[in-house]
């Protein structure tokens, strides 16, 4: 079992990933440079969050060609776990894994706040060990995380569970006070058909540890390590 | 050598944030009558092409592949000598 966390120039939180997979966790883990072609050794891969090219033109719109990317693809299609974080998962968006694009915050403003998402799908490789309707405190970070989809792919994300997390209030409601970016029907993260691949705005990697104010965000990296070793 | 100016709008469907707050603000300077904003993306791409429709064909595919997003914008442009 072995985690990559992948590095575009600009990404930020490659080191808190990191962080929490070997020193909290213990797992096995790299750094993966976005020149890498070659992701044969890994079991799960991280598009951490940050400002890949420094977010010109659209976030994760240059990063997505990055060579590293089509490797990911492949990675993805093989059935590899991709777990894309705030950047990451606006980069897997633009490189069309996953469905949709996230926009400008509602408000405007750049948001460094707890929040709670209720755990919606909890049959995914990423939330295996949480509770159906569970609520974490997950910290987001980021100014362009308005989830937006058409109207028909919206209806298929609801109808087959592949809406994972949701803001939500700490009691579990989805409220509009609740949502802090003015995402579609709240939604802070999506999987793709198949399952593999996750988006998500809210950083798990930054509630990991009591110390921080939650380690809520550590039954995600637990849910991925119990996948894979029930897959070994 | 073509010059190609290139505009990449949200889609009409898309709320617009900015927009808004702009339209805000041009309604607080006195301007009354503006009734709507929308905010948008301007480039200049200068290339290197045999004719007008060539440059149009190439400008296209630029904007298909990286100028704007299918699921959120729309782009137009003109391709004029220069």
């Amino acid at each position: 079992m072995r985690f990559g966390v992948v590095v575009f120039p600009g990404t930020w939180s490659d080191g808190d990933c990191h962080y929490v997979l070997s020193q909290v966790l213990g797992q096995p883990v790299d750094y993966v440079w976005h020149k890498e072609r070659d992701l044969s050794r890994y079991d799960c891969l991280i598009l951490p969050g940050g400002f890949s090219y420094g977010d010109y033109l659209r976030c994760g719109a240059i990063a997505r060609f990055s060579p590293v990317m089509a490797a990911v693809a492949q990675f993805a299609a093989r059935g590899g776990l991709v777990w894309g974080i705030c950047n990451g998962f606006q980069i897997l968006c633009e490189a069309g894994l996953l469905p949709g694009a996230l926009l400008r915050n509602n408000h405007l403003q750049f948001r460094c706040q707890q929040t709670h998402l209720r755990v919606e799908n909890a049959h995914t490789p990423y939330t295996r060990l949480c509770r159906p309707g569970q609520v974490l405190a997950i910290p987001i970070s980021h100014g362009e995380g308005r989830y937006y989809t058409d109207a028909a792919t919206l209806r298929e994300l609801e109808e087959t569970g592949r809406v994972v997390f949701r803001y939500t209030t700490p009691q579990g409601e989805a409220t509009a006070e609740a949502n802090p970016n003015g995402a579609t029907n709240n939604i802070a993260g999506i999987v793709n058909r198949e399952g593999n691949v996750l988006g998500m705005m809210p950083h798990p990697e930054r509630a990991a540890e009591a110390l921080l104010g939650s380690s809520d965000g550590r039954v995600l990296f637990e849910s991925v390590m119990a996948q894979l070793a029930a897959r070994v | 050598m073509f010059l190609a100016r290139i505009y990449v709008t949200l889609k009409p469907a898309v709320n617009d944030p900015q927009g808004l707050t702009i339209r805000g603000g041009l309604q607080t300077l006195g301007f009354t009558s503006v009734a709507s904003v929308r905010a948008g993306k301007y480039l200049e791409v200068r290339l290197e092409e045999r004719d007008q429709a060539a440059a149009e064909a190439r400008v296209r595919e630029m904007c298909q592949k990286l100028l704007s997003n299918p699921v959120i914008e729309d782009y137009r442009f003109e391709v004029v000598e220069g």
